[in-house]
Order: structure tokens, then sequence, then C-alpha cells
């Protein structure tokens, strides 16, 4: 049995430049051929013949490229640690292992432009003169990883990957490598830690990776979406891109958007749109003509924003650190007035409690701890200072963990807390939720009975 | 000691080889998670037996390999259900019915998530984000995901697995 094929319908349409989301989705549309009649490897092929490694990298910089996969770290920069003459191998890792909650983009990207992803990785390589490149891509992922795979094999047959690339006597070769299941590898280098064939245990920087990463060896981990747009960047010119979106926000973003909400999915935007027109009018707003409570931007590790903070915003970097959030990884997670809050953050800690690799104290002890307390709380047998213990704990984890996992795994209900106070009181003093413990707005399941 | 006779593996040995060929020279211990993967794509799960001829094949610590089954959510050391349905239960999930959908599935099956029916056809899990948040509530069947769910669509699933 194979996957469904998610293509239909056509993606949404938004106003602005798009990078990504420029061409009908079709059956084959994700094919060498129909990439390469949208102009796909042209770009490598300019690289390949036209441009020195460190001019991509120049490229790069001049773009101001930030990286998609949450920390939004200059690409450039990144690329530029790597010492092209220190004699070492170099590799670039494609981090597929897209698993921050609310995140889907790169599914989007890794299933419908696979030629894409690969092209962009073939750049960076080049760009540190690498001769080996991995993707390492979530264990569950199953059409992404067959699509990629297929990618891989067209790219090897039509001489885009190998020995002797077009011909220019540059030789790559790509290691597509599936996870088994781990959320923090996600971070870079618990990810090299699992290339390497071990469990995926964060370690500690310095050295950064860009010195000492895979085997010890110079490393660059990119994001999926950050790699995809070096073809453009490469193909327009670093100064051409710099121009879409915002100053201190070039390009676009892949925004995956889920929750309360009409028309949830995967959209492009530019830099610079507006927030509350992209949730209310491109994504139909909230069903059931219901309010809008609180928007978790980025992915559940960032911090939640009301409804009141959203007003007049603009989606871009700034703005969201303005107030007091992050775009993160684009996974943006809406909720509807009438939602319980202690719920919410019950979940979103069950999760961090399950996904804790164990390795730091503070991230494996109170991770538990605070699921415990939130379990007894939406029990009923809360009790008034269940509040500051819970806000102890999680500022217990902030900069005490050696991944930055750890760290946010702790903000994000504390800032629930800061939010929606009242709602942890209610809960407490009543024994009972103020919105009776709900989660939904449309719920399929809701006349076939009560979970067990 | 002499190296255990690869009855298990043996087989799977010449495509591990064709895999090696497009790693840098010394990265074998990085086929672990791969190996490991498609040993237990054929067993259904990891057998003591599988781990030491994979010590044995791949010259790694038998200890690194008992840490990877034990570490990554994926690995299972004991038979699971000929169908394994897990559902997401994360954030955007839970917000539209991940949880209704786990009770009707507990009610259906009649059992809880962990657990496998009697028949041997079924086991349950509950996971976290899939990164199939847009299409919910879903659930992964063995490799492939059901999105969008409903209790019609559930049943006609259930249905068509128990054939």
């Amino acid at each position: 049995m194979s996957t469904p094929d998610t293509t239909a319908p056509a993606f949404p349409v938004l106003s602005g430049r798009k990078y990504f989301m420029n061409f009908p989705v079709t059956d084959s549309s994700h094919s060498l051929e129909a990439y390469r009649a949208r102009g796909g490897y042209q770009s490598l092929q300019k690289a390949l013949t036209g441009m020195q490694p460190a001019d991509v990298t120049r490229e790069v910089a001049a773009s101001g490229l930030l990286g998609h996969g949450g920390a939004a770290f200059p690409a450039g920069r990144k690329w530029g640690v790597i010492k092209l003459t220190d004699g070492e191998p170099h590799y670039v890792c494609m981090n597929a292992d897209e698993g921050e909650p609310g995140t889907f983009k790169d599914r989007w990207l890794l299933e419908h432009v696979p030629h894409l992803c690969i092209e962009g990785l073939i750049l960076a390589s080049y760009a540190i003169m690498g001769r080996h490149a991995f993707i390492y891509i979530r264990g569950e992922f199953d059409l992404p990883y067959r699509r990629l795979r297929d990618a891989i094999e067209e790219a090897y047959a039509a001489g885009l990957l190998g020995e002797n690339i077009l011909g220019t006597g540059y030789s790559l070769d790509i290691v597509l490598y599936r996870g088994a299941g781990s959320y923090v590898c996600g971070e870079a280098s618990a990810m090299l830690a699992s290339l390497e064939g071990k469990k995926g245990w964060p370690r500690n920087r310095p050295p950064r990776l860009t010195v000492k990463g895979l085997y010890q060896r110079p490393t660059v981990v990119n994001n999926v979406e950050t790699l995809a747009n070096i073809p453009a960047i490469v193909g327009e010119g670093g100064e051409t891109f710099r121009k879409v979106g915002l100053p201190k926000s070039p390009g676009t973003q892949m925004i995956s958007i889920s929750g309360h909400l009409v028309r949830p999915g995967v959209y492009e935007i530019e830099y610079g749109y507006s927030w509350e027109k992209f949730i209310y009018e491109d994504c139909g707003g909230i069903p059931g003509g219901r309010a809008l409570k609180c928007v978790i931007p980025g992915g559940v590790s960032t911090k939640i924003l009301d409804a009141n903070e959203l007003k007049g915003r603009t989606l871009d970097h700034n703005s969201a650190l303005a107030a007091g959030s992050q775009i993160g990884s684009g996974g943006m997670i809406v909720i509807a007035e009438g939602t319980c809050m202690v719920r919410v953050a019950q979940v979103i800690q069950r999760f961090y409690h399950h996904e804790s690799c164990g390795q730091c104290t503070p991230c494996r002890e109170g991770m538990g701890w605070m699921e415990r307390i939130l379990n007894r709380i939406v029990r009923g047998e809360g009790r008034l200072e269940d509040i500051d213990r819970l806000y102890h704990i999680s500022n217990a984890n902030d900069g005490t963990t050696i991944c930055s996992l750890g760290d946010s795994a702790g903000y994000a209900c504390s800032a629930i807390l800061d939010h929606y106070r009242d709602e942890f009181e209610h809960f407490i003093t009543q024994g009972r939720s103020m919105y009776d413990g709900n989660l939904t707005v449309e719920d399929p399941f809701a006349a076939v009975g009560a979970p067990a | 000691m002499s190296k255990p006779p690869m009855q298990n593996i043996q087989h799977l040995i010449p495509e591990f080889e064709r895999w090696k060929q497009r790693y840098p020279s010394d990265f074998t211990g990085s086929l672990t998670l791969p190996c490991l993967r498609r040993i237990q794509e054929e067993r259904g799960y990891i057998a003591d037996s599988d781990i030491d001829e994979l010590v044995a094949y791949l010259g790694v610590p038998r200890i690194q390999v008992d840490e990877v089954i034990a570490f990554y959510t994926q690995f299972t050391r004991v038979p699971l259900g000929h169908h394994h349905l897990q559902v997401c239960h994360n954030l955007s999930c839970s917000l539209r019915g991940a949880e209704g959908l786990v009770g009707y599935l507990c009610a259906r099956l009649g059992i809880k998530p962990g657990e496998t029916t009697a028949d041997g056809k079924f086991t349950l899990s509950t996971v976290e984000c899939l990164a199939s948040c847009g299409t919910a509530p879903m659930m992964m069947v063995n490799d492939t995901y059901h999105e969008n769910l409903t209790p019609a669509a559930v049943d006609a699933l259930l249905e068509d697995l128990s054939r």
C-alpha cells in the first residue's frame, strides 16, 4: 500500500514573490524532467562552470539568507567558517528530520520539489568543497523518503551526482539516511551522532560543528528550506534575492499552519506579509465563528502570542522578536477562544517529557515533573504552589542543558502561564477547567463518545 | 571467539555492501541504523541473534547497537501486531479530535494504547508529532499516513485491514 498522494488540491496562492509554490502541482511535477523544464539545475551548471566555491558562499552571504530550521542563523556565515584549504574532508548535512510539533513545511518541499532540495545540497557541498553529503530524513516519512530516493537516483543517472558532475570534474555522493524516531535528532549535533550510528545525544559547543562535526570533521548542517533557497540565490544573485521580503528578513518563509482554522496547510509568504490577513483571510479564519485566542507562531517551542499581540503585526523575524517570540520553524498553530490552556500546556508538556533524550538532569527530570504537576491539576488535585513550581522548573532548564531544545522546552509552558495564569488558578481552586477541558472546535469523533 | 554464522542477515549483506559505496570509506558504524531498519523490515522486530550478527558484521561495540535500539522509538525487540496503528496525539492533532480518535479506536479494537489485539492483528500506539498537522486527526498504519480521519474513514480502514 502506498501513502496517498497529497498533491491535490492545488496550493493556495498569496500575493508576493514565490520561490517554491510557483508551479502547478501534478502527479509528475516532482520529476527530474518537470524540474528541468522549470529551469532546474541551471544554477548548478552556472556555479560549476563559472564560479569558484568561495563565490557561491559569497552570494549566499550577500543574500542575507537566514536559516529556516528555527534559529534563523545567517547561512552564509555558517558556510564561511569552513576553511577550504585545511586539507580535511568537509560535509554538508541536510536536516530533513522535521519534527517540531506544528511544522510540516519541509515535507511539502521534499514531496513536491525534491530536485530543488538536491540542487541546493549540491551547491552547498560545492561551496565548501565537500565530496560527500548527507540527507537525514525522519524515519516516519514514507512518501518524502521515496520521492527523495527516486530523485537522487534520477540525478545519478543524469550525471548530476557521482563522479565528474556535468563533466566539470566536481564529484559528489549523497547518502540518504533515515532516522528511527527521535525528536532530539533534529538538533544538529544529535543528528550527527545519529549519522555516526549512535543514539542521538547532543554535545556541547565549542568546538562548533563547522570545526568538528560528523566524524570530527568540519560539517555544515542546514534545514531543507534553507538549502532549497540556494538555487535561486545562485541563479539570480544574492543582491537580487535580498530585495525580496524585508531587509532583515530577506526572501520568503514556508509556513505550515494548523489547529482551529478553516484552511490549514502549507503556504509560502514573502516576509512582511500581514499576520492577521494571513490567518483571517488566506487561511479562512476560525471555524464556527469563534474568536482567535492565541497563536503558537513557529512550533510549540516558540512562545505563544495572543490575539492582541498579533494586531497590526507582520510576519517576519523582527516583528516576531519584538512581540517576544520567533518565526522558529514556521509551524504555526492557531487556537480558538473556548480552548482550555491548561490542557494545551499538558499536551505540550507530555511531548517534552516523552522526547527528552535523558542526557541533562534539568530536562530529563524537569519535563516529567512538570507533566506530573499538570496531570495533577487536570485531575482536579492541583495546589496553588504548583504555578510557582512550574515556573521554577521551566526556568531551571534555561541555559542549563546542552542543547537549545532543552531551553525552549521550558519556555513553552511558562509563556502559557504568563498569558493564562487565571485559567490555571481557576482549575486549581475550583478543581475544574474554566472551559470544560475543551481542546476542539470541530471534533469529528464527538458524536461517537468520549475518549476512554 | 570465532564469528557467529550469519544465519539471519547473510542474505542482506550484499545490500549492505552496496550501501557502503556512497559513504566515505571509514563510516562503517553509520550503517547501524539502516541495517537495523532493514532487519526489522524482514522480521517485524529485532531478535538477540540479529544483534550478535550485526555486531560481528559492522565491528561496532554491542552496547552501541543496544543503545540505538533502546533510544529510537521505531525499533522494537518484541513482535507487534500485523498492523501497527500509531495515532498522533500532539497539540495540532488534539485540537482537531485526536483524543476522540484514540477513544474510538480503543472501543473498536477493545484494547488500550500500547496493547495488541488477541488475534495479533492490531497494535495501538499514541505517538508525538508526525508532521501531518494540517490534515489532523491522523494516524500512521505501518508506513502509511491516513489523514483527515472521521469515524466513517476509520471504520472503512479497519474493515479493509481486517480482510
